[in-house]
């Protein structure tokens, strides 16, 4: 530790307790009695929220800015609109369905289950057509997946823009899926499933965000789902039935599914030819750029999470995610790239799914350059912003997976910069 | 339609069966060989129905085989997953065969849903539309949003121009300049436009619309009509513009490599700052507001740390965030938030004390309408001798006697059942009145 980096005052001096100084955290004096042990406290004396009080639990008031935000300007309108998980404030993997990220071309419509149909047609033996229940009696499957907006990140193409890691890369939730394999209800139809089919899938609202996948992905891991975290799907989320494509771009997981066509060919939807399309430096334009590539950012600390606690003891954490498959190493800067450190894995990554990483760090107190660095099983290394241009240009719009910089002061405020 | 055709074609099925009639005189005269031409014709027939059908059936294996492939694969690696260690997972199994769930789509249900047009042309309706339909029904339906010329209002799409701006920093993706099948534009209009009354516009009008939006591309002359028999061959401008993803083979050769841990650069600088500081205010949302924070405030970074600690701090997110909240604070009903406060108050009193909507006694009286009243008013709760004491003085639960009781409730009234030891703060007291009085005088 560099002596030059004395830490302020400041920083140490928080409510009743003052902490010792010094670029090692000490144990805390108290000068005086602190009140809250002291003195009887009302709740521990009067009683609390009896039961059902709120049949469906909500986060406790103190939690209320752990939400969910738009950023107005973005969009034309909130109809047809994003909004970002608040990544920052979460920790370990999964996202609570109530501040998982929103994305409508249409809005969210409320359609009942009893109103549901799913329709089964084109290259099949057998045009079907299913109620919610006739999903519920195939043999289901569970598992963990992320899902990704092509555009998550997109706007620092540009350069360093919004300074919040909710709003750089909040278009993102991750959660436990209960469904149907989608090859399952192909076999059902006796679908053409020879590898040059496509199957086409749209939803149930006014956008039908129609998609075309290959057949060699509708067979692999695309799910038919009904349930999230263990619970319905909320309506935003697609209630009572979205597609689940694991490692590929979101918007491709249809909500409110109501059809699936086997055709010969790619339908070349709005949603695949005049959006999620990538303009290069030369102005070619790539299309079926489904897959999300490893990605990684630091949550905490991060310009929403400023480091509060003055130096010493320090947890730097974020997020790590793969359309390729597990992550296998998180390694994390704290000088803009020039040192890394590979960080601990939360638990072991599951396939698709985000994986949690911590760097359980001793800070001197000293400005840092933070970013993280993900590998995926495939040896792939997420690539910096530098490295990402000189591909692509700055034109693009999608599927901008960088290596994040965030500056933290000596203060501990932390702020989006870009880096050479 | 049909039934024009039908009229057309009876009188020519009368001189059909003329010549039949002919052609089965002439055959009776040679039987013989008329049937073993017939016989040679029919084995020549039934050979080459067998022959598709082994063609269909193999096609019909070879798929089954595939999928069965690929079911057996998955269901090994969750068999060697089994085996490496106590794991029981197994994908949903297959069935041999179908699970006979569902019922048959009918082929109107097929007909209502199944609208999607292919790049060549397939599923489009028969109709047409030109330009100067399209003009009108353009501005009829489609220019509050996309402006008179397909220009684009606010942040709404632009539909037109933009030709040879893919390569700038900016491109303008229009219809015109970059969507490279023009089945997609007839697709989306007619299944999800306009905006708000998607479904709505009839197969005429898309056609027309699309007719239109061509030509505010100068894409084709105002004389143009569309119709389902030339959507086929019209080329778009950036047909030749799109290649399928180039990352396996521009990136990830290259990407997939051990990457480098130290002395990995020479020094780091901070090149661009944040364009904009984001303030998340407690109602929801986010403002946007300018940095003009300049990179050269901060420190390069080398291998042996930071060139100097700046002393400006860059603002405080959370201080920029509570700001609005002030303010905001002061614009509300000053009212609501003290009886939101009381509510919160109230917990301490609700073990005790029902308020509201089909309260009842409990240990306490119900509260309903107590500031303002008689007190030891309610009818049917059994009080103290002290309450009792009190009502006959005449004492009234006004706003400030309830704080002066609140605050001591023992030392206020001696001998009262409530047995509470009081509201310490001010603040909570007042909230916990205005939060009563919210259920009445």
């Amino acid at each position: 530790m560099d002596d030059a980096f004395k830490p302020s005052r400041r920083a140490f001096l928080k409510g009743s307790a003052a902490v010792a100084a010094g670029s090692v955290a000490g144990a805390a004096a108290a000068d005086t009695p602190d009140p809250l042990i002291t003195e009887l406290q009302d709740w521990a004396s009067y009683t609390g929220a009896g039961v059902d009080e709120t049949p469906y639990g909500m986060p406790i008031s103190f939690e209320s800015h752990v939400v969910r935000r738009n950023v107005e300007w973005l969009t034309a309108s909130p109809i047809s609109s994003i909004n970002f998980t608040p990544i920052h404030a979460l920790d370990g993997t999964i996202t609570p369905q109530g501040c998982a990220f929103e994305r409508h071309h249409s809005g969210a419509i409320e359609l009942r289950k009893e109103d549901y149909r799913l329709m089964i047609n084109g290259l099949v033996d057998r045009p079907l057509v299913f109620t919610y229940d006739d999903i519920e009696r195939f043999p289901r499957e569970n598992h963990v997946y992320f899902c990704e907006c092509a555009a998550n990140t997109g706007m620092e193409w540009a350069g360093a823009q919004l300074n919040g890691v909710q709003f750089t890369h909040g278009m993102i939730h991750n959660m436990e899926y209960t469904g149907v394999p989608l090859r399952t209800l192909l076999q059902e139809a006796g679908a053409d499933i020879s590898p040059d089919k496509w199957v086409y899938v749209e939803g149930a609202d006014a956008s039908s965000n129609g998609r075309s996948i290959p057949m060699e992905k509708a067979l692999d891991d695309v799910l038919v789902a009904f349930k999230a975290n263990g619970e319905a799907l909320r309506m935003e989320h697609g209630y009572p039935v979205r597609l689940v494509v694991p490692g590929w771009e979101g918007n491709m997981w249809v909500k409110w599914l109501r059809r699936i066509e086997v055709v010969d060919m790619a339908v070349e939807s709005r949603e695949e030819t005049s959006k999620y399309t990538d303009v290069y430096a030369d102005g070619t334009a790539q299309k079926w750029t489904w897959v999300m590539d490893a990605k990684s950012v630091i949550t905490s600390p991060s310009p929403q999470m400023p480091i509060k606690h003055g130096p010493g003891p320090l947890v730097i954490s974020g997020l790590a995610w793969s359309g390729h498959g597990q992550i296998t190493r998180v390694d994390v800067s704290k000088d803009g790239g020039i040192t890394w450190e590979t960080a601990r894995l939360g638990k072991q990554g599951d396939s698709k799914a985000l994986t949690r990483f911590y760097l359980d760090t001793n800070w001197d107190g000293a400005p840092m350059l933070l970013q993280a660095r993900a590998i995926d099983e495939t040896g792939y290394v997420q690539p910096t912003k530098d490295q990402l241009r000189e591909k692509r240009g700055e034109n693009s719009v999608y599927h901008n997976n960088c290596i994040q910089t965030w500056y933290v002061s000596a203060e501990g405020i932390a702020e989006n910069v870009e880096v050479s | 339609m049909s039934k024009s055709l039908s009229h057309v074609f009876l009188p020519v099925f009368g001189g059909t069966a003329f010549v039949l009639a002919a052609a089965v005189a002439f055959a009776n005269r040679n039987y013989g060989q008329s049937q073993i031409e017939t016989l040679e014709t029919r084995i020549e027939q039934v050979e080459a129905n067998a022959a598709a059908a082994r063609e269909n059936a193999q096609a019909e294996a070879n798929r089954a085989a595939e999928l069965e492939l690929k079911v057996e694969e998955i269901q090994a690696a969750a068999a060697e997953r089994v085996a490496s260690g106590a794991n029981l997972t197994a994908p949903a199994p297959s069935h041999d065969g179908i699970y006979g769930l569902g019922r048959p789509a009918l082929e109107e249900e097929v007909a209502a849903w199944d609208v999607d047009v292919l790049p060549d042309g397939r599923g489009l309706p028969a109709g047409s539309g030109d330009v100067w339909t399209g003009e009108e029904v353009f501005a009829d339906r489609c220019a509050s949003c996309h402006g008179e010329f397909a220009e684009g209002v606010d942040n709404w799409p632009v539909l037109a121009g933009g030709f040879d701006t893919l390569a700038d920093e900016d491109p303008v993706k229009t219809v015109g300049s970059y969507w490279p099948h023009l089945s997609t534009a007839w697709d989306y209009i007619s299944r999800s436009m306009p905006f708000g009354e998607a479904g709505t516009l009839t197969a005429d009008e898309t056609y027309a619309i699309v007719a239109y939006i061509l030509y505010s591309n100068d894409l084709v002359d105002d004389d143009f009509e569309l119709n389902n028999e030339n959507f086929a061959d019209f080329e778009m401008y950036n047909m030749d513009g799109f290649v399928v993803d180039v990352r396996p083979e521009t990136e990830y050769t290259e990407w997939r490599k051990e990457p480098c841990m130290e002395n990995c650069k020479a020094e780091a600088t901070v090149t661009m700052r944040s364009v904009f500081l984001v303030e998340t205010p407690p109602e929801g949302g986010s403002n946007s507001v300018m940095n003009d924070a300049n990179p050269d405030e901060l420190p390069v970074f080398t291998a042996d740390g930071p060139s100097f600690i700046p002393t400006a701090a860059p603002k405080p997110e959370e201080e920029a965030a509570a700001t609005p909240a002030v303010q905001e604070a002061a614009e509300v009903d000053e009212t609501a938030e003290l009886v939101s406060a009381g509510e919160k108050v109230f917990k301490k009193c609700k073990a005790c004390h029902q308020v509201g909507e089909g309260a009842k006694h409990s240990t306490g009286p119900t509260l309903n309408g107590v500031i303002g009243a008689n007190a030891g008013s309610v009818e049917g709760f059994k009080y103290s001798n002290a309450m009792k004491d009190a009502a006959e003085a005449g004492l009234i639960w006004t706003a400030e006697e309830m704080a002066a009781f609140l605050a001591k409730p023992k030392e206020y009234m001696k001998g009262t059942r409530m047995s509470f030891a009081g509201l310490k703060k001010p603040d909570d007291i007042e909230a916990v009145i205005v939060y009563l009085k919210s259920f009445g005088n």
